[in-house]
């Protein structure tokens, strides 16, 4: 039993790879997958704040790496899942050069072979942490918002992605539906045209979602997050069902009404 | 929120969305960093340039210059060619002959091969057939 | 162009009445005037620094400033989109370093703003091929010509944000109020060590969700980073629209934003602008407010 190894990667900063990994996880995790989250970003981590476990970190990838300690031990599980989503911390005080591509590879690979899904949370950029991050997956979920530079990024990601024969799926992210309407923003269409890419998700713009980040609190795990289904929808689909997109921002009444639907 | 407006009465006046302008720079950008990222390619494009002229035309290779330019409505691929001398006639090369003797020219100047799907910038250079003797065929150079 | 020494002209002064000198004062000033070298960094990506850096690179030389930006994002180039003078990129910075072109040559004039200039990262290299004395060289050289060199630095703490920071005296830090964000810019802060003043903008606040208790509070953000505030900005939507046409709002003024960026800009310059509201984003203020004066 080996596990899908999916590495969330954008070129761009802050466009809410951390923040997919973690609710994708968790969404996943609830449908009763069993998933482990790997943080890539040694030096500036931040997916055990994002899932708020940051405090019960005793040992981190590094140090896997380097064999101060077992695989096993430096997992952190998220009590809230049971038994069905962990994660694997990035060191904060060492630098990306602190692990080689083929280490990081082995790593995944031995994760791989005690769950259903390793999702590895790629840092921002093109060089060495980036490589890592996709040195072992099998597969790629490209996040992107719908502006010029993290369009341009993640061209140049989806590039990289080619080169090295990993199949990827985009989600937009952040679109705000009625400036898609205004033309002040560009649509999900545009994007997926210009990147020629396939669609897994679209996530509107929330700026509540910064509160629950803050907090530590997956969205699938607050009711009051609308957002949370959307992850639901995007796991779904990633397990290969097939969903179709709400058109978010149509215009109109009936627009306005699906958007109050807020489907992803 | 007066920024808004402003874009609110720049689609009345039918002026283009900002998502449309920034759709029309993101094509031209992504175009020109492809072409940077793909230095074979263009390499390639070099070499079979060169090949192609130098059926009709002997040139100066290391002189010679071929780089992308963007334009206002596109990017234009630009080659500076050194022309040294004709090169003798084949009766294959399908060359009218009333047309013309060429002017010895010091330099081949600008031809465009346009990254736009609408030509504006003149026809791609056209490939050479290759026409019986009786046949007239057309080696206009390219603009 | 030509590169000409900088004779130091008196900054144009704007409607603002000033209270202290207009020129900034800079200890660390040699005899012979040269310019200012500044950092624009987070750790965090996504934060604003490549918008900061254009519309303050904007706004400064708008004031009569000669400035430069440098775009230190090897392979991930943007402040060239941002400013909308990605068509007229010829050459990069790696060009320079490398001896394929001058610095006169690769340098691209802004023709709405003369006296801003942008260098350009190179888009098909790495980081790792820029060696940090070759930075630290061009910076120092961009010092003689220019009043301000701002280096806009890619995220993360590897090569490029080393070759970032090594020629600048000074860092403009940027992070908005969320605690990925807060926690990399502290190791950041960190990095930057006891060469380089840094200051603090926080970028994309809300008052609104402040005060619901939904957003850390500039307060919150500064507790833990503890610099001096040098600006707070919100979270306009026309941002987004000024990069989609590669208009920075710097230039509008009818931008709230860009007012807050000209704010910044005339603190940067030494002015006694207004202390940076920390409740509220600036520019949501009437430009009145800032004719009170009053204490940076």
């Amino acid at each position: 039993m080996t596990a899908r190894r999916i590495v969330v990667t954008s070129g761009k900063g802050g466009v809410g790879k951390t923040t997919t990994t973690a609710n994708l996880g968790a969404a996943l995790a609830l449908r009763g997958k069993r998933v482990v989250l790997v943080d890539a970003d040694i030096g500036l981590r931040n997916l055990d704040l994002v899932l708020g476990v940051e405090k019960r970190i005793v040992f981190d990838l590094v140090e896997v790496v380097e064999g101060r300690c077992q695989l096993r031990q430096a997992l952190v599980r998220d009590k809230r899942f049971g038994e069905s989503l962990a994660i694997l911390p990035a060191a904060q005080t060492r630098e990306k050069t602190a692990v080689t591509e083929l280490q990081f590879a082995d790593v995944v690979n031995n994760l791989a072979a005690m769950c259903d899904y390793v999702l590895i949370d790629s840092p921002a950029g093109i060089e060495h942490g980036f490589r890592n991050a996709i040195a072992g997956a099998a597969e790629a979920i490209v996040v992107c918002t719908p502006e010029v530079s993290a369009i341009r990024d993640a061209d140049r990601v989806i590039g990289k992605l080619q080169e090295r024969g990993l199949p990827m799926r985009l989600i937009v992210n952040r679109v705000r539906p009625e400036m898609v309407r205004t033309g002040e923003m560009m649509s999900v269409e545009d994007v997926c045209d210009i990147l020629s890419a396939e669609l897994l998700g679209i996530v509107p713009d929330d700026p509540e979602v910064i509160d629950t980040t803050n907090r530590g609190v997956p969205l699938v795990l607050d009711p009051a997050q609308r957002l949370g289904a959307i992850y639901t929808k995007i796991a779904r689909r990633l397990e290969g069902e097939i969903i179709p997109f709400t058109q978010l921002g149509t215009g109109g009444f009936f627009g306005r009404l699906f958007e109050a639907l807020r489907a992803g | 929120m007066l920024n808004r407006v402003m874009e609110w009465f720049r689609r009345m006046l039918g002026t283009p969305s900002s998502s449309s302008v920034a759709k029309e720079r993101l094509r031209l950008v992504l175009l020109s960093d492809h072409l940077a990222l793909a230095p074979d390619v263009i390499e390639a494009m070099r070499r079979d340039i060169f090949d192609v002229i130098s059926r009709y035309v002997e040139v100066d290779e290391a002189h010679s210059d071929v780089s992308f330019e963007h334009k206002e409505q596109g990017i234009a691929m630009l080659a500076n060619i050194p022309i040294l001398s004709l090169r003798a006639r084949e009766p294959d090369l399908g060359i009218s002959e009333e047309s013309p003797p060429k002017e010895e020219t010091s330099v081949l100047e600008t031809v465009s091969v346009n990254g736009h799907k609408t030509d504006n910038y003149g026809r791609r250079p056209r490939k050479r057939r290759r026409r019986k003797a009786s046949g007239a065929s057309q080696t206009a150079p390219a603009q | 162009m030509e590169t000409q020494r900088v004779v130091n002209e008196p900054i144009e002064s704007p409607q603002i009445e000033i209270h202290a000198p207009a020129a900034p004062v800079d200890t660390q000033k040699k005899a012979k005037t040269r310019g200012r070298a500044i950092v624009v960094t987070s750790g965090k990506g996504g934060v604003g620094k490549t918008t900061t850096t254009a519309n303050l690179g904007v706004a400064l030389a708008a004031r009569g400033a000669r400035v430069v930006l440098i775009d230190a994002d090897v392979g991930l180039r943007n402040l060239d989109l941002v400013l909308g003078l990605e068509s007229r990129v010829r050459f990069h910075v790696l060009d320079v370093l490398e001896g394929r072109t001058t610095l006169a040559d690769a340098l691209v004039r802004d023709k709405r703003v003369p006296s801003l200039y942008l260098l350009a990262a190179a888009q098909n290299r790495e980081k790792d091929d820029v060696a940090t004395d070759a930075m630290l060289a061009l910076v120092e050289q961009l010092r003689g010509d220019f009043d301000y060199v701002l280096i806009d630095s890619p995220a993360g703490i590897e090569m490029g944000f080393k070759n970032a920071i090594a020629g600048a005296d000074e860092a403009i830090v940027v992070c908005t109020p969320e605690v990925a964000a807060v926690r990399d810019v502290d190791r950041v802060v960190g990095l930057l060590g006891n060469r380089i003043n840094a200051q603090l903008v926080v970028n994309r606040i809300r008052p609104a969700l402040v005060r619901k208790g939904k957003m850390l509070s500039v307060q919150d953000v500064n507790a833990i980073l503890r610099l001096p505030l040098l600006g707070v900005l919100g979270d306009a939507p026309d941002v987004i629209v000024s990069t989609n046409r590669g208009e920075p709002v710097a230039l509008d003024e009818a931008s709230a934003t860009g007012a807050a960026y000209r704010a910044i800009a005339a603190r940067i310059a030494g002015e006694d602008v207004a202390a940076p509201q920390a409740s509220e984003p600036e520019g949501f203020l009437d430009k009145l407010g800032s004719f009170f004066g009053g204490r940076r």
